[in-house]
């Protein structure tokens, strides 16, 4: 097998006594759609951050280019943020700028391009996300499905070969999600980009993976293809998969202490 | 509580270290370093222009208070053109850029540290770290910069606005000729009067606009932290300019300025 773009080596982290990270591990390999899963607080976008070099670790490490990204100098980080495009949970377009300025910002930024030519790039990149109409927008003035395109259509400024996408059709209508579903494929399918897709979006997640993970408890419980997820037996998976409210990762009720809390037992 | 306290201080003095060798990359720096002049124009367009009307306003009122309140007292003694000297000297030295400071807090720092806020509740500073932008260099500098030009130009245009105001009541009130007004006034001020209020005023400048960038950059919490982020700042910066200012004066006191 290849040797992985990303490489996660038994990483920890933690937020006061919240465990988030307990000895993850996971390989990403290139050209791969990977889809990380899980509940609403189990670190799935933290993890994207921390590939990003944005969360500081508390133990392990994760191997970018062949490179710890704890160690990694402020240029090595810049470098690294720029080879990855990052599609926000809410899109992140920046709200003082017009579409067509916030693609072409990164451009402004990194490239010796004249100012015509980038024109020309968002013109196509809005056009790619079904946008182009609405380059002189605002993004106030874009509904959230909108909004999420042109955040992707920013991270394709940069050409990026790996794509990270936090929750990108949380909060969308089923055409708008499909919309973004399909995007992600054809980019997958025509620029061979790596992807890691965070969703609880099981319908989205079967549409864009080649590999899913189900993070549970600061670790990554199930690794497989989809095939592998929907015909599974584990209970794990099958109460994620099929929305159960029962079951292994429900959370406790903590009857415990329940009749000591309500009682003001101390 | 002391400990947090001196972490701050440090996160503090951390990002103003930042902010200054990114001005300094800047100026010498190729893509990816600039500040970018229209960013800058269009800072120094949002906090000094918008707030001319009332700078002015509230300075001219200065003048005017300061003549009249030391009309009395001089009229004792029989000499109540010197109140032109007194008012030149207090707004050149200390009033023009304390209350330039105050009112810029007020217009400009709360405006930055709940933009800079907003940015941060909308996930904007995370999405300029992953696009390998410098928030620091990108957001930070230019405001920096703008808010300490545009308080020194604010503070000249006070400075005359006050002096204009205490002649208006000199003249209409107290009976001053406007050439007696004016020529004790440029008796009374000397260069470093003036130089030492512009240097004031650029340092009130960096300290308004970067706690307010600390603030808004700091912000936890959703629309409440904004809010909360917004007050402290103009509390915060308050105090830090009249402590600074008592600095300066006595340091200015100490070196014969």
């Amino acid at each position: 097998m290849d040797e992985p773009v990303i490489a996660i080596k038994n990483i920890t982290k933690r937020f006061g006594d919240r465990v988030i990270f307990d000895g993850l591990s996971l390989d990403i390999y290139r050209g791969q759609t990977l889809v990380i899963m899980g509940g609403s607080g189990s670190g799935k976008s933290t993890l994207l951050r921390a590939m990003m070099g944005q969360v500081p670790l508390d133990g392990g490490e994760i191997i970018a280019n062949g490179r710890s990204i704890s160690f990694m100098t402020g240029q090595e980080l810049m470098d690294w943020r720029k080879s990855v495009g990052f599609l926000f949970q809410s899109g992140a377009l920046f709200n003082s700028m017009t579409v067509a300025d916030n693609l072409a910002l990164p451009m402004r930024e990194h490239s010796d391009l004249p100012e015509s030519t980038i024109q020309i790039m968002v013109k196509i990149y809005l056009q790619m996300v079904g946008l182009r109409r609405h380059l002189n927008k605002m993004p106030a003035e874009l509904s959230g499905g909108m909004k999420k395109r042109a955040g992707l259509a920013r991270a394709l400024m940069m050409q990026p070969q790996i794509f990270f996408y936090d929750e990108p059709t949380a909060g969308l209508d089923p055409v708008s999600s499909a919309q973004i579903d399909t995007l992600i494929s054809d980019l997958h399918s025509k620029l061979r980009v790596t992807s890691v897709v965070v969703t609880h979006e099981i319908k989205s997640a079967f549409r864009v993976a080649d590999r899913m993970a189900l993070l549970h408890r600061g670790r990554f419980v199930v690794v497989g293809g989809p095939q592998e997820f929907r015909s599974s037996k584990d209970p794990l998976i099958r109460q994620f998969i099929d929305g159960l409210s029962v079951g292994p990762l429900s959370d406790p009720r903590g009857h415990e202490d329940y009749e000591k809390d309500i009682l003001q037992l101390g | 509580m002391f400990r947090q306290a001196i972490e701050v201080l440090g996160d503090f003095g951390l990002m103003l270290y930042r902010a200054l060798v990114a001005i300094h990359e800047s100026l010498v720096g190729g893509r990816g370093r600039r500040i970018g002049r229209a960013n800058l124009w269009w800072q120094m367009n949002r906090v000094g222009i918008s707030s001319i009307p009332i700078v002015c306003l509230v300075l001219f009122c200065i003048g005017a208070i300061l003549e009249l309140q030391m009309a009395k007292p001089l009229s004792n003694f029989g000499v109540v053109p010197l109140t032109a000297d007194i008012v030149s000297l207090a707004t050149f030295r200390e009033l023009g850029p304390l209350v330039s400071a105050v009112v810029l807090t007020g217009f400009g720092g709360a405006a930055i540290a709940a933009e800079l806020g907003t940015m941060v509740v909308g996930e904007e500073l995370e999405a300029l770290e992953a696009q390998a932008i410098d928030p620091i260099r990108f957001l930070v500098v230019p405001r920096v910069l703008a808010t300490m030009i545009m308080l020194v130009c604010l503070t000249v245009l006070g400075d005359i606005v006050a002096v204009f105001g205490g002649m208006v009541v000199g003249f209409f009130w107290l009976g001053i000729g406007v050439r007696q007004y004016l020529a004790h006034s440029r008796e009374m001020l000397h260069v470093q009067d003036f130089v030492t209020g512009l240097i004031k005023a650029g340092v009130f400048g960096l300290l308004i606009s970067s706690i307010a960038c600390f603030m808004g950059l700091r912000v936890k919490g959703g629309a409440e932290g904004v809010g909360l982020a917004t007050s402290r700042t103009v509390v915060y910066t308050i105090v830090a300019l009249i402590l600074v200012d008592l600095l300066f004066t006595a340091a200015f006191f100490y070196l014969g300025f």
